[in-house]
């Protein structure tokens, strides 16, 4: 099968990339250097209605694809991955609403999102349960009609801007429940609640403009209308979730992929050295060429990935570890490759390309790591025979 | 307030290319005016602050439908496409007789149009479209606001010394600058929903008029020859410490009397 995009899809893709380059390209250096969240860059967003992609047309959204959301991931990414998650995230931190919820918890939620006014995240990991989410401590117990939040997340993106956080914790201790990961409960925690705090925001290599956040939840009562899905199903939601937000770092990271491509294509034609342009001498040439070619490897895999994952192949999940795998990889051998092309120049922040490579290594850590999509990968592979 | 507004598909800035008979080549990647695109977002303001509609008017091949399609992305209600075989090759007076042949169909209290068009330059289709329906002219126009009563425009004309007023009954004939402000980028949903708009393709006959009024036969103009520029002399790059490099930029200056 080949992926040919649509009419519509092609006019949006290029609709966000005009954007991207004419508005959010110029601020992508000092959004870098200050590591300051890019409000304006929010406002942009919303008001050009790329954060309402991944909603449904009823409640103010477009009810885009996922393919389509990852094609706005993608050129957004390519001149400012902290602007390009700020996309990925508005649809991470959507999601568990948008499989679990109730039509009472959409219309009280989605429309905010879908306009941009409020952002959400999306709380899993703990400081000792990171790529073993499913051994999270962060508790909920009942509490009258209610419920009481203990416990504290890390590594939270937005968690400190948000309005909304998808909170997941544990309801059910015992070994039978998590035999049948049926131990957590996902909530929705709310900017304000008592005993809800972002106490500190990590200074981070990559992606400075997008706060990374610690939150701490002290005795944070929470109604029960927050609770997101059935008690116990909080292990599904998030896989679930996981499924269908996996592509938009895929996205992200062959967006910083194709700017960094494009960086050190523009430098080999210009820069010359004993006599000729440097992309015309073969070792520079090659670098190139296998720079393109990854890149394009990565994001056919990432198209191919949506659509069979909109079109509700049982393989979903493999699809989306895949394509995450694959991309980010990519990207962090096309950025470094692209600072290789570009030499000393490349290293300094004069030229971006030094600060695509470091952006480029979140993508191989977060929304689990490199290591965790081999190892659902390796087991899919396992279970199947190929 | 209608406003209808006169889009033109041109080739992509930067790619403009002569088919040999001294005619710019339509044939592929067309976009909409810049100039128009500068009219279409004083058009889409005065409406979303004063109520109304814009309409688009274009007159081309085929391929002006992309640059119709921005112009209802950006929020125009529709689009009429003037489309047949033989306007081809019109010159200015063959387009104001189908532009204004369309316009009689069409019901507005303005018609706006860009200073010219960035591939024929002419500049003259405007005028001579506002003096053939008899519309008030006003020109070069840097702010248009509706007149104190609802029934005039007010157009700022830029002038010599800064600025003249003009105001005239409606319907009239705005040509706009870009000291109007920046056009807008389509949002996506503007985009999604630019996709159900009506875009109404019309035939000369559709506008009452026939093969044999518009193009080259019934051209009052003869293009005479046509060349592309010629190839700029060698730029001189200067690469320098700050200072250094201001003063060799003087001097060269200084040198040709510029400063």
């Amino acid at each position: 099968m080949t992926v040919r995009l649509s009419e519509e899809q092609l006019a949006l893709r290029d609709a966000v990339r005009e954007l991207a380059d004419a508005k959010i390209a110029p601020r992508a250096a000092a959004i870098d250097e200050s590591g300051e969240f890019p409000w304006d860059v929010v406002e942009l967003l919303a008001s050009h209605d790329v954060l309402a992609l991944p909603f449904p047309a009823a409640h103010g959204g477009l009810g885009a694809d996922l393919l389509t959301v990852c094609l706005a991931i993608e050129a957004v990414s390519r001149v400012c991955a902290t602007s390009g998650l700020i996309v990925a995230i508005q649809e991470l931190g959507g999601l568990p609403l948008l499989l679990a919820g109730s039509p009472e918890q959409h219309a009280r939620w989605i429309p905010d999102l879908a306009a941009g006014r409020i952002l959400p995240a999306f709380a899993l990991t703990e400081a000792e349960a990171g790529s073993d989410a499913a051994s999270l401590r962060t508790r909920a117990v009942r509490d009258g009609d209610g419920w009481r939040i203990d416990g504290s997340k890390r590594f939270i993106t937005e968690g400190n801007v948000a309005a909304i956080v998808n909170v997941f914790a544990l309801t059910d201790d015992s070994a039978e429940a998590r035999r049948a990961h049926r131990h957590l409960s996902c909530f929705i925690v709310e900017r304000g609640m008592a005993g809800f705090s972002a106490p500190k925001v990590e200074h981070k290599m990559g992606i400075r403009g997008s706060p990374t956040a610690e939150l701490v939840f002290e005795g944070v009562r929470v109604p029960d209308a927050n609770r997101v899905g059935e008690v116990g199903e909080g292990w599904s939601i998030a896989l679930r979730t996981l499924e269908r937000s996996r592509p938009g770092i895929a996205a992200q990271a062959v967006g910083i992929a194709q700017g960094a491509l494009e960086v050190a294509a523009r430098y080999a034609a210009e820069r010359r050295q004993f006599g000729r342009r440097i992309g015309e001498h073969q070792m520079i040439g090659a670098l190139l060429a296998d720079m393109a070619t990854r890149t394009e490897a990565a994001r056919q895999l990432l198209y191919t990935a949506c659509q069979e994952i909109e079109a509700g192949t049982p393989l979903a999940g493999r699809w989306a570890a895949m394509c995450k795998l694959f991309a980010g990889d990519t990207a962090m051998a096309v950025t470094t490759d692209a600072v290789q092309v570009l030499g000393g120049y490349g290293y300094v922040s004069e030229y971006p390309v030094e600060r695509m490579m470091r952006d480029a290594k979140i993508t191989q850590l977060y929304e689990g790591t490199q290591q965790i999509q081999r190892l659902v990968v390796a087991r899919d592979v396992m279970a199947r025979g190929s | 307030m209608r406003i209808v507004v006169l889009l033109k598909a041109v080739p992509i800035v930067g790619t403009e290319r002569l088919l040999d008979a001294f005619r710019v080549d339509r044939g592929s990647g067309l976009e909409a005016n810049g100039n128009d695109e500068y009219v279409l977002e004083a058009a889409l303001q005065l409406t979303e602050q004063h109520g109304g509609e814009v309409t688009l008017l274009t007159m081309g091949p085929a391929g002006a439908l992309e640059a119709l399609r921005k112009g209802l992305a950006m929020g125009a209600a529709r689009a009429v496409h003037v489309q047949d075989d033989a306007v081809a090759g019109s010159d200015a007076r063959g387009t104001v007789r189908v532009l204004a042949a369309a316009l009689g169909r069409l019901e507005y209290d303005l018609v706006f149009a860009g200073a010219d068009s960035s591939d024929g330059l002419g500049g003259v289709v405007p005028a001579w479209l506002a003096a053939r329906l008899g519309l008030p002219y006003l020109s070069y126009a840097a702010r248009i606001e509706p007149g104190p009563g609802g029934a005039t425009v007010r157009v700022h004309r830029i002038s010599p010394t800064g600025f003249d007023l003009l105001e005239a009954p409606m319907p009239a004939l705005v040509m706009g600058t870009q000291l109007l402000g920046e056009p807008r980028y389509p949002s996506l949903r503007g985009i999604m929903q630019a996709r159900t708009k009506e875009i109404a393709t019309w035939s000369l006959a559709d506008c009452g008029l026939q093969p044999s009024e518009v193009g080259p036969a019934a051209a009052s103009s003869e293009i005479v020859g046509a060349t592309p520029p010629p190839p700029r002399g060698g730029a001189t790059i200067v690469r320098d410490q700050p200072d250094a490099a201001v003063a060799q930029i003087v001097d060269f200056l200084a040198s040709r009397r510029l400063v």
